[in-house]
């Protein structure tokens, strides 16, 4: 176990390493991605532009560059091209909203999926199991910046039952304030991972419903709940642990872009968007290991609760 | 044998049938048979003869949106075929249990062995968790688990399939059933596991007293334990009847059949091992009248009707058969064949 953890950290390392390096890169071969050439602005001259290399380092080697950056990361030092403020203040300041809505919503997406999975497998072939994988699949195939705009338009403006996006401090506005700016976002996100969730918990229930300890189950006269609970969902679940932790370390990490955006959270995913937009190389760099790092990290969380949960399992 | 024992099972006329997207398929037909206190009636056939499906119904294991039931299966006076759901479960395990052919697939993989048999005795009876866990610990004892205390809490991919088995045995003595049924409970094990098990089991049968019903493809395990014996073919019963009338006076060509499949070490090695020509039936579509008479080398017009399971044999009332013919016309060609039955080798009758 220990040493699964030390081997673990080493590969997320590597991973991140990687990661920074392949994103430099990309942004460095970018048409139009010349920094100084875009800090100088429009109506510039070859002497202006030589100076802002001069001046930021754009003139040295890659390696040294990504070097230099790398190096700011990690001090928080690192400062944006595009306007000047410090990239890790930034995200640090995202934080608290992209964690509010990833837990929020994979709390919803979970516990959701869970119950309409097991609900559809036990009346797997009625109406109301029709019923709701109909609505599963549309809400696969709903868009989230679509859906949002539609939440946040009839829900928020028209009817004036949710806030029409932002994001309000628990300190400053109260706890209420801050669950009804985050209960639409939260479903928004939600409804797409409810929707695969459901599905792919209804075919492993129905799945597991085969197994023989099933059978032995209900052979033990045990009550037709407890098998359902104890024996088929305790099993049906395993997979959809380890898809939970993967999908829950993408949006911790950054990953909610759309969702924020729409409603304009301001979290490290719409700051990703918007520096990429400006081609701005030092907050995409540091939010795409900021995102490596919480997927990474929840990868190996579920592989430790993947041995907690099926003793068949050894953490070697 | 257990003659003026206790009846715990009268089976009637039960017929189980399921809807398939081919038909339906009419898996037990007309299986009547009685199990009485310290017996074990060993059903016999081959795979797909609706042996298992037997077993299976009268755990209430068949139960399906798919599936129809006709005829009766007393439990004392519980009608299983009948019974609601609540009663059903009020007898499974504790007055009459099962244990599965597959000792690798039939205990959940994540739990421990001993809470998997705790949960059980906690279903039917009001034990604390300490008072079950020695309970528990004494049964796995009992079945030859040995460091019984340390094994509870393994979980069931630490044990070998013999050990898994052994547990599922403790599993279904756990509530002191009145009727064990072991569906192929030694198929999936090694040769020299299968004689412990069997050897449990008889050891089992006599200490308390159950009705066991053994469901098995393997005439030898069935010599070796079974009072009397039910053979199976295609969803029918065919013939039933002790141990020793159905391997020295079979009267079922089929039963011939099986017999004769047996190869023995006191004859010279044939060049093929024998079988029954042919295919057992679809049970979707079976032949009409006796389902034997395609594979039948008698097969004659009478057998187009079908045919009633009745004693035939004159003095033996509690041997039942379902072929036409006359005993006597039968041992006529069994002497002609003598290749079918072990009768035809000189044992004595």
């Amino acid at each position: 176990m220990g040493r699964f953890v030390v081997r673990r950290l080493a590969a997320m390392l590597v991973v991140m390493f990687a990661v920074s390096v392949l994103t430099f890169l990309i942004f460095n071969v970018i048409p139009n991605g010349d920094p100084a050439d875009r800090m100088a602005g429009r109506n510039s001259t070859p002497v202006q532009i030589a100076a802002i290399e001069k001046e930021w380092g754009f003139d040295k080697p890659v390696y040294t560059q990504y070097l230099t950056t790398m190096e700011k990361v990690f001090s928080g030092d690192l400062i944006s091209y595009a306007n000047q403020t410090n990239v890790v203040e930034e995200i640090v300041r995202g934080i608290p909203r992209t964690f509010a809505l990833a837990i929020g919503a994979a709390l919803i997406w979970f516990s959701l999926g869970t119950a309409l999975g097991l609900y559809t497998a036990i009346r797997a072939g009625r109406f109301s199991d029709t019923l709701v994988t109909v609505l599963a699949l549309i809400g696969v195939s709903m868009p989230v910046f679509w859906l949002g705009a539609l939440a946040s338009y009839y829900l928020g403006f028209k009817l004036g039952l949710f806030p029409n996006g932002g994001y309000a401090e628990i300190g400053e506005h109260g706890l209420w304030e801050w669950v009804k700016h985050m209960i639409l976002p939260w479903f928004v996100l939600a409804t797409l991972f409810v929707g695969v969730y459901s599905r792919v918990l209804r075919s492993n229930v129905l799945d597991t419903l085969n197994d023989d300890y099933v059978r032995t189950a209900r052979a033990k006269g045990l009550s037709e709940r407890r098998v359902m609970i104890h024996h088929v969902l305790r099993n049906s679940l395993i997979p959809i642990v380890t898809l939970w932790g993967l999908d829950f370390g993408l949006v911790l990490g950054g990953g909610a872009i759309l969702t924020e955006t729409v409603f304009d959270l301001q979290g490290v995913g719409q700051y990703f968007a918007e520096s990429v937009d400006q081609l701005d190389v030092p907050p995409v760099l540091a939010v795409t290991i900021f995102g490596a790092f919480f997927i990474v990290l929840l990868n190996t969380i579920v592989d430790i609760v993947y041995a907690a949960l099926d003793p068949r399992i050894r953490l070697s | 044998m257990a003659r003026h024992s206790e009846l715990l099972l009268d089976v009637r006329d039960l017929r189980v049938c399921f809807a398939t997207e081919e038909g339906i398929v009419q898996a037990v037909d007309e299986v009547s048979f009685k199990l009485h206190a310290g017996e074990v009636l060993a059903v016999v056939g081959e795979s797909g003869s609706g042996k298992s499906v037997t077993a299976m119904t009268l755990m209430g294991l068949t139960r399906s949106p798919n599936a129809r039931f006709d005829g009766s299966a007393k439990l004392r006076d519980l009608d299983l075929v009948t019974a609601g759901d609540d009663e059903l479960r009020g007898v499974r395990a504790e007055q009459i249990a099962m244990i599965f052919q597959d000792p690798m697939t039939a205990l959940n993989p994540l739990h421990r062995i001993g809470r998997q048999i705790v949960e059980q005795i906690q279903a039917h009876r009001d034990v604390s968790d300490g008072a079950a866990r020695d309970q528990v610990v004494a049964l796995l004892e009992r079945v030859g688990i040995a460091r019984a205390r340390e094994r509870y809490d393994a979980f069931p991919h630490e044990l070998s399939g013999g050990m898994r088995q052994r547990v599922m045995i403790a599993m279904a003595l756990s509530c002191e059933p009145a009727v064990l049924i072991a569906d192929e409970p030694t198929t999936a094990l090694d040769v020299t596991i299968q004689a412990q098990i069997l050897e449990l089991l008889k050891e089992l049968r006599t200490r308390t007293n159950a009705g066991v019903i053994l469901v098995t493809h393997d005439l030898g395990v069935v010599a070796e334990i079974a009072d009397r014996i039910a053979v199976m073919y295609a969803g029918r019963i065919v013939e039933q009847g002790t141990t020793d009338e159905i391997f020295y006076n079979p009267q079922h060509p089929y039963t011939w059949g099986l017999l004769g499949s047996i190869t023995r070490v006191d004859r010279p090695r044939p060049d093929r091992l024998p079988s029954i020509p042919g295919l057992p039936p679809s049970l979707i579509r079976p032949p009409r009248g006796c389902h034997f008479r395609p594979r039948c080398p008698h097969a004659h017009d009478a057998c187009l009707s079908r045919p009633e399971l009745r004693a035939r044999v004159a003095g033996a009332t509690g041997h039942e058969d379902r072929c036409v013919m006359s005993p006597e016309s039968k041992r006529e060609l069994r002497e002609a064949d003598g290749q079918i039955g072990l009768v035809a080798g000189g044992v004595t009758q």
